[in-house]
């Protein structure tokens, strides 16, 4: 009898809980959808004055171009803003990015973990609190020096500013990953008479790779997605899409600039989704390495 | 490791962080005690025939040279800190005197830009990071109960609001809620006011960006919250069935326990990340009614005349605030440390 009423209590939950689940699916998911299906129709019809329903028929979509889907906001942004150099920009930076902080956090992350002095411990701590500044505010400290010194507005300038911003966590994840590499692995190797480079060279990293992509997936997020720095430290011509995106705004009084930056926000958008498609396990994995450590 | 050894290794990085971490910190404090030269006045008597006028006019070459000079400013000590754009000593002061009720004075403090930005940044960080905790936990355990075949689709579509650009994310939310937009137009329908815009009333602004800030990192507490439960302990669990615990007992008891290290975690991430609040204020425009401290600095920094005594000023501020934010994992970190060793 009592088990019978455990099963129904535990039925309305579980209807409850998916409920909860679906509800933020739908919270989650559905303001990219709309906005990747809003993107291939015109201003008139994504953002109606009169019927929200137009963005779903395409009613002014249809009059103005024949089809109920146009590329037209692509065009404009890609071809007639030049949105494929910010694209190119990005992708210089965000590759740069990844590749120099993953050397450099690999080494000092490796250091980090195998070194038992109470100096280790404070690098950490100061790192996670170099970790907590608003990047703002290290930008407010850039400024005058690099306008200065003739720093300012080039890509190479915002790629070493974004690799040490990014350092402090980088080092947090890979000392954790490198804390679950046995000690005795590298230790054996220099018994062996490796040097200890040659032993992180040639012993560590080949086990290291998942702890290496994991944070390099982090690191092409915060390059990716940065804002503050990109928006401040570049030159016009130099900018990468998200001040881009940001600058399009600017200009949204003209009929369909609206749309271009909509077009530019769905394709900025694209990488991240296929990113996430492909790499989820890691992320989850990077995400829980810092809180299971840390 | 040897010193010499671990020093190589981290040479690197710490290269990188403290020239481009440490020294900008300590730019901004030297920045932060200079404020811009005046515009060189130049006063001439003009006398005609009906009288002599004096004239003020600016000597722009002069002022641009003495700028060239001098990029930093001249010394004004603490004065940015304590002027009306920042600490407002005196205006706090005379407000505090005038004042008849404590909710006249509040009123007036709210006027000052730093207070009112303050009030925002802290609003914001304070509002959404127990929502996040709440929200994460509750879609973890729905998550947690769901067939695993359906999990990881879920777990795809639930990262996308955290992985995304910060302004890109706010910017899809702004599209939707605009006056013209589909959540816009659907709350005029239920609302039945054909008037209503989110963006009209301080008030409103402040939630749709909180609510933007839970959207956005509800995710993060989620997926820790979700990998901590694949651990949580199986024979505690029936231990606990057996002794005759409820569902809501074994939860209280035994799944909570265990996640309450991952929900300090998160609250940490949380709180750093909420208090620089920033992007979502650019993609919302809503800087006529809600600022917060990040934006303050960024105000400051664009533009024609930049004035980077001011924007150091509210850095320093800033880089204070997140001291007192942290401090109190930094001391338990360092007890802990220090047990460990004993």
């Amino acid at each position: 009898m009592s088990s019978v009423t455990a099963q129904k209590r535990s039925n309305t939950l579980v209807i409850v809980s998916t409920a909860l689940v679906a509800l933020w699916l739908i919270v989650a998911a559905f303001p990219f959808l709309w906005t990747l299906w809003g993107s291939f129709k015109v201003q008139a019809d994504f953002f109606s004055k009169a019927d929200w329903t137009h963005a779903l028929s395409g009613t002014f979509t249809e009059e103005a171009t024949g089809g109920s889907f146009t590329g037209r906001a692509y065009y404009g942004a890609w071809f007639q803003e030049d949105f494929w150099r910010a694209a190119l920009n990005t992708m210089i930076v965000v590759v740069s990015v990844v590749v120099i902080s993953l050397t450099l956090g690999t080494l000092g992350g490796y250091a980090l973990a195998r070194s038992g002095y109470r100096y280790a411990f404070w690098l950490l701590m100061v790192a996670l609190v170099f970790r907590a500044m608003p990047h703002i505010t290290l930008v407010s400290g850039y400024l005058l020096p690099f306008f200065e010194w003739n720093l300012w507005g080039h890509l190479p300038t915002a790629i070493i500013v974004l690799v040490a911003i990014n350092q402090p966590f980088t080092l947090w994840m890979l000392h954790s990953f490198f804390l679950n590499i046995p000690k005795d692995l590298d230790e054996s190797a220099m018994v062996d008479g490796c040097t200890r480079f040659e032993a992180f060279r040639h012993v560590i990293i080949p086990v290291m790779w998942p702890g290496v992509i994991t944070t390099g997936l982090f690191s092409f997020l915060l390059a990716y997605n940065d804002f503050a720095v990109t928006a401040m430290l570049l030159a016009q011509e130099n900018q990468t899409m998200v001040p881009k995106i940001a600058s399009f705004l600017g200009s949204t009084f003209e009929e369909g600039n609206v749309m271009f930056a909509v077009a530019s926000v769905v394709s900025a958008t694209a990488p991240l989704f296929v990113l996430v498609l492909f790499f989820q396990r890691q992320i989850v994995s990077g995400l829980t390495a810092g809180a299971v450590k840390g | 490791m040897p010193h010499r050894t671990f020093f190589w290794f981290i040479l690197p990085s710490l290269v990188a962080m403290m020239l481009f971490i440490f020294f900008p910190i300590v730019s901004v404090v030297i920045q932060s005690l200079y404020v811009e030269h005046e515009q060189v006045v130049i006063t001439s008597e003009n006398c005609g025939p009906f009288g002599c006028q004096t004239e003020t006019t600016v000597d722009l070459e002069a002022t641009q040279e003495l700028r060239d000079a001098q990029p930093l400013g001249r010394f004004n000590g603490l004065g940015t800190y304590l002027n009306r754009g920042h600490l407002a000593v005196q205006e706090l002061g005379k407000a505090w005197s005038e004042s008849e009720s404590f909710g006249d004075f509040w009123s007036k403090v709210m006027n000052l830009p730093f207070y009112w930005a303050l009030a925002f940044t802290l609003t914001y960080t304070f509002v959404c990071t127990p929502m996040v905790l709440i929200l994460g936990l509750a879609i973890a355990l729905g998550v947690n109960g769901l067939p695993k075949l359906l999990r990881g689709p879920t777990i795809f579509f639930s990262l996308l609001p955290m992985i995304v650009t910060p302004l890109i994310g706010s910017l899809i939310l702004f599209w939707m809620i605009d006056a013209e937009g589909i959540i816009g137009k659907s709350l005029q329908y239920l609302f039945d006011d054909p008037e209503l815009s989110l963006k009209a009333s301080p008030t409103l602004t402040w939630i749709t960006l909180i609510i933007y800030g839970i959207w956005s990192s509800a995710p993060f507490a989620f997926v820790i919250f979700y990998a901590g439960l694949q651990t949580v302990p199986g024979e505690t669990l029936e231990a606990a069935m057996i002794d005759g615990a409820s569902r809501w007992e074994r939860i209280r008891y035994v799944v909570i326990p265990h996640l309450a290290p991952l929900a300090v975690f998160v609250t940490l991430i949380q709180l750093m990340d909420n208090f620089r609040v920033f992007e979502p204020i650019i993609g919302f425009s809503a800087e006529a009614s809600a600022q917060s401290l990040s934006y303050l600095i960024y105000n400051d920094l664009r533009g024609d005349i930049q004035r980077f005594g001011s924007a150091a000023a509210t850095s320093m501020l800033t880089i204070i605030g997140v001291a007192i934010l942290l401090s109190p994992v930094l001391i338990r970190t360092w007890r802990d440390f220090n047990r460990k060793r004993v």
